[in-house]
């Protein structure tokens, strides 16, 4: 190394700069989404060997449809988790968003003006935390925490704390909007499938994706560069509230009302799911297709174990474990790295 | 030709006296070494020279045109860089997208702006060649050397084609075959026609690489001195106090 100043130690020098020091199955090795979505895949095989009803047409319906609403949010999630955060008020978000489109459209309004109502109220939400978090510098864990407590009681208040099942002229169309099929595909999975790729474009593809990246990994670095941090972070969670405000509309189609309970401690299932899919806590790592495999994951558990006959009460269990294994597997796999 | 003077540049905070006339220049493609003890004003001054902070008194003079930086943009502008102790970079972002990062390079498909990484690739690729550092752009930083980070943080201030450039303790924290390859930068730096003032505690690598070393003792310049004028024991006697003035 110390000897590139010669004249012919310039071709080797050219060799090493152009030089990939990974291939495409080395990285996709080091991915934990990689080994999660493998793990994700034997539990489908195992289940269709183990029980009949896994691999019916119904039945996947039913998981894939399932798991939608937590991935929608786990969009959200990782770009928040990705730039350093956390958001704990999604679960909340979600239910007052739900509320809103419930009671625009109770009152008579169609559908398109109470999903806007529904995005406004979450947008707004978004703002006011990544505005406490980015200009009042409050930890983005208090203000989240305190938010999933405001939007809760807001949308008890806006209801009266009633279950709104009546949604005015408009109620087929939101019903086929959130639990109808598109040729034989859950509407909820399709408008997954379209913010996944928007998502992970917008994080590989676009300028802020990668700033979402750097101050994950070194906020000063991303100031001292001259990104406009603040304006970042709100954007970040606007955006995790727009994705929780959608899964609300959808939920409510699917559903056929709502209640102030929607998505309580929603937002524990997200951020495991995201976890599980590589996201790092400490920011500056995540990507969009291992929360949505993580997602798929945790619902394949409890589906497994209704099929198999398990009480449901385990399901915490061995999501837990999951979340604990895919970490610990993530930090013995880092130790290996440095140590070679 | 000269890239940057001072003139007369003081500066205090409330009571606190933490530079008293301060004068210096320095010419294109030299490399000054600005060595003092911890207090002794070296911050300061650089922090005035990048635009952090405004001298209280005195003059700042970038080829020979006076300036007032409000900010450090402003002196950005002006063609002044600055390498951070800690370097600044983000670990999970690789080395091409770290030189790039803030002004990255994007092209148009369709209605979208997309980042353009054959380009940035490219790019950093030349410059890294430039500094003769064995760096890949594609790598991500985090599995990087400190001699290859230093290469980043450098190469990024050759992206805007900086004409200064203040590199504060660069060889601070790491093993001495990565000094060398620092070194080694500096040294291209200077070919390159590029002014380095280099805020370093450590003896040798002031007297292997800069030309000239300037010594602050107590917010006041003790000596200005070509390096074959002066000894390491010299300066070491300036740092401390054991030697009044040269």
């Amino acid at each position: 190394m110390p000897d590139n100043s010669g004249a012919n130690a310039a071709g080797a020098l050219e060799a090493v700069i152009d030089r990939q020091s990974h291939g495409m199955v080395g990285r996709m090795l080091g991915q934990q989404a990689f080994w999660v979505f493998l793990a994700a895949l034997l539990a489908c095989v195992a289940l269709s060997l183990t029980a009949d009803a896994f691999a019916t047409p119904q039945n996947l319906f039913n998981v894939t449809r399932n798991f939608a609403f937590v991935a929608i949010i786990a969009l959200g999630m990782t770009v928040v988790i990705v730039s350093g955060g956390i958001d704990l008020s999604v679960g909340s978000v979600l239910c007052l968003s739900a509320m809103i489109l419930a009671i625009t459209m109770n009152a008579g309004y169609p559908l398109a003006v109470g999903v806007a109502f529904a995005l406004a109220v979450a947008l707004l939400v978004g703002f006011v935390n990544g505005a406490l978090i980015a200009w009042l510098r409050i930890p983005p864990f208090i203000v989240t925490l305190g938010m999933l407590s405001i939007a809760r009681s807001a949308a008890m208040v806006l209801s009266g704390n009633k279950m709104i099942f009546q949604f005015g002229p408009d109620e087929k169309l939101l019903f086929a909007l959130g639990g109808g099929s598109t040729t034989g595909i859950p509407n909820p999975v399709i408008a997954l499938v379209l913010l996944a790729l928007a998502t992970g474009f917008a994080l590989r593809w676009t300028r802020w994706g990668t700033h979402v990246f750097a101050i994950g990994a070194n906020e000063k670095a991303a100031v001292l560069t001259g990104i406009g941090v603040p304006r970042l972070k709100i954007s970040v969670y606007m955006f995790s509230a727009a994705m929780a405000g959608v899964a609300g509309i959808l939920m409510a189609g699917w559903l056929g009302g709502v209640t102030t309970n929607l998505g309580q401690s929603m937002e524990l299932s997200v951020i495991a799911a995201t976890v599980i899919g590589g996201a790092n806590l400490l920011g500056g790592a995540g990507t969009v297709f291992g929360s949505v495999v993580g997602a798929a994951l945790i619902e394949l558990i409890r589906n497994s174990l209704i099929l198999l006959g398990i009480s449901t009460f385990w399901q915490g269990a061995f999501v837990g474990c999951f979340i604990v294994l895919a970490v610990a597997f993530d930090r013995i796999r880092a130790y290996r790295e440095t140590d070679g | 030709m000269t890239a940057l003077r001072l003139e007369g540049i003081s500066k205090h905070f409330g009571a606190i006296q933490a530079l008293s006339d301060v004068s210096l220049s320095l010419a294109a493609g030299e490399v000054v070494g600005l060595m003092g003890d911890n207090g002794a004003g070296k911050s300061t001054l650089v922090k005035i020279i990048a635009g952090n902070f405004r001298p209280t008194q005195g003059g700042m003079f970038i080829k020979g045109r006076e300036m007032q930086f409000h900010g450090p943009l402003d002196a950005r502008r002006a063609g002044i860089e600055i390498v951070y102790q800690d370097l600044a970079l983000c670990d999970n972002l690789s080395a091409a997208v770290n030189v790039f990062l803030g002004r990255e390079l994007t092209r148009s498909v369709g209605p979208l702006r997309i980042l353009d990484y054959p380009a940035m690739n490219a790019r950093a690729a030349t410059l890294f060649r430039e500094l003769r550092s064995e760096t890949r752009p594609r790598d991500k930083v985090k599995s990087m050397s400190g001699g290859q980070r230093q290469a980043v943080a450098i190469a990024r201030t050759r992206l805007s084609d900086a004409d200064i450039v203040l590199m504060d303790e660069p060889t601070a924290a790491i093993s001495v075959r990565q000094v060398a390859e620092v070194l080694n930068l500096i040294r291209e730096l200077k070919r390159q026609g590029v002014a380095v003032v280099l805020i370093s505690h450590r003896m040798p690598d002031v007297f292997n690489v800069a030309d000239r070393v300037i010594v602050l003792r107590r917010g006041r310049k003790v000596a200005d001195k070509a390096i074959a004028a002066t000894s390491p024991e010299e300066v070491t006697g300036l740092i401390t106090g054991a030697i009044e003035h040269a």
